[in-house]
């Protein structure tokens, strides 16, 4: 039996300890969120958080995450409200097929957690392992730098004209 | 999906990882995975046991000197580690991408043994020290007598790598170039990791060594024997043409890599002849 926690909730399973740490979530556990490119830690469609550091789960026998603290797509909103990460994605456009997206948005929070204000260069280094075939990757790229950006100032305040 | 069934064995600590290893030379050490999960899932390999070194935490960090790295220390380790040299952590940039790099060990890419390692030229470049472990005792093994050949190393069959020492020289001046498809994800076309040092003008040491060009990593001694004993002269590139015999297959040519392995060390050695001409 391998335990460990998923999104704060204990779990335990039974599986062959070489299983994929993949296949224990989205069918031991049934949490499909993680999904499956290409199996072999090329797309990062896969990525999920061990310990808070992003990780191809398709690469971790499923005995190495006995123990910890398990973090997939569905535990990215907090009391029913989404991640700025999720909210920016909708408001920018980060998503089309969606495929791609779980992974992306798994490893955006490992980056945000890290680094509130990413550069698009260190946005595109942190995402160079995750691959999408239908944006072009600019919208993710501003909607990660984004996310976490501070408010704009309230009209009036700055002298701007409002508009 | 295709789970292997066979036994792990899971260790804590380094004793009775080396025990396991004596008990069971024919299993598969399992480190961070990044390699030995792709070619479980292939179906390629199908090993009888497994030895899971990854609960083994002594194996893991880097000395505060940057001079000794536990085999087990992830490429993120390498690349966050302030004290060890800045072509080194550029290098474990390079590895895969962030996912890879936060569970792939330095001690998984020697040892797998890849002539495309991304990492091997470094430490041959950098004299580094190898430390193969065993219930029988301890032996350091130098990077150059480590690979035998094509995935092939120095390691008995009861031995693990346990440490990597390295020994810095403050006037050594290293340098790396990873050449693949894209600058995330990709498996090497031609790899180089040098290290000159320059004293009075003249060249009094150079190692240069080149990944993904024959079946192990090698040091162009041609190169380093052109360079050692003269003023700094990127010509010596040229030399390279004597250590090298790579091949077609699908991921270059031949002669692209060839070609390209001389002009990766011509720009490494104007570079640095133009960083300081008066040494």
């Amino acid at each position: 039996m391998i335990r460990f926690t998923v999104n704060n909730q204990d779990v335990s399973v039974d599986t062959p300890p070489m299983a994929r740490l993949l296949d224990v979530l989205r069918e031991g556990v049934r949490l499909t969120g993680t999904k499956e490119g290409c199996g072999e830690g090329e797309c990062g469609a896969c990525t999920v958080l061990i310990d808070g550091v992003a990780v191809n789960s398709c690469l971790v026998p499923a005995i190495q995450a006995d123990g910890c603290r398990i973090t997939t797509v569905e535990g990215l909103e907090a009391d029913g409200r989404l991640h700025p990460v999720q909210e920016a994605f909708l408001k920018f456009g980060g998503a089309q097929c969606g495929i791609c997206t779980p992974g992306f948005l798994v490893t955006a929070k490992a980056l945000l957690d890290r680094n509130p204000h990413p550069t698009r260069a260190e946005a595109r280094e942190a995402l160079a392992g995750n691959l999408c075939r239908c944006t072009g990757y600019q919208k993710i790229i501003d909607a990660v730098t984004e996310a976490l950006a501070a408010p704009p100032p309230a009209a009036g305040t700055t002298g701007e004209p409002a508009c | 999906m295709l789970t292997c069934t066979a036994p792990v064995h899971r260790v804590s600590t380094l004793a009775e990882a080396l025990a396991q290893r004596a008990a069971h030379p024919d299993a598969t050490v399992l480190a961070g995975g990044t390699d030995l999960m792709v070619f479980l899932e292939l179906g390629s390999v199908n090993p009888p046991a497994i030895l899971d070194l990854w609960g083994c935490t002594e194996l893991r960090g880097i000395s505060e000197d940057g001079h000794t790295l536990g085999a087990l220390s992830t490429w993120t380790d390498v690349a966050r580690h302030p004290a060890l040299p800045a072509a080194l952590r550029d290098c474990a940039r390079t590895v895969g991408a962030p996912q890879i790099q936060n569970r792939g060990t330095i001690g998984g890419n020697i040892v797998n043994a890849s002539p495309a390692g991304d990492s091997l030229p470094m430490w041959l470049a950098m004299d580094a020290q190898f430390e193969l472990a065993s219930v029988r005792g301890v032996r350091q093994v130098p990077a150059s007598a480590f690979w035998l050949g094509y995935r092939k190393t120095a390691l008995a069959a009861d031995e693990l790598l346990t440490r990597v020492h390295l020994r810095p020289h403050a006037d050594d001046r290293l340098h790396y170039r990873k050449v693949g498809t894209r600058l995330a994800q990709a498996i090497s076309k031609v790899v180089l990791g040098a290290r000159l040092r320059v004293v009075d003008g003249v060249v009094t040491e150079a190692r240069v060594a080149l990944g993904s060009v024959a079946p192990t990593p090698i040091r162009a001694h041609h190169v380093e024997a052109a360079l050692v004993g003269r003023p700094l002269d990127a010509a010596a590139a040229d030399a390279v043409a004597h250590d090298i015999a790579p091949i077609d297959d699908i991921r270059s040519t031949a002669d692209y890599r060839r070609t390209v392995a001389a002009n990766v060390i011509r720009a490494w050695l104007r570079d640095e002849a133009a960083r300081s001409p008066d040494r």
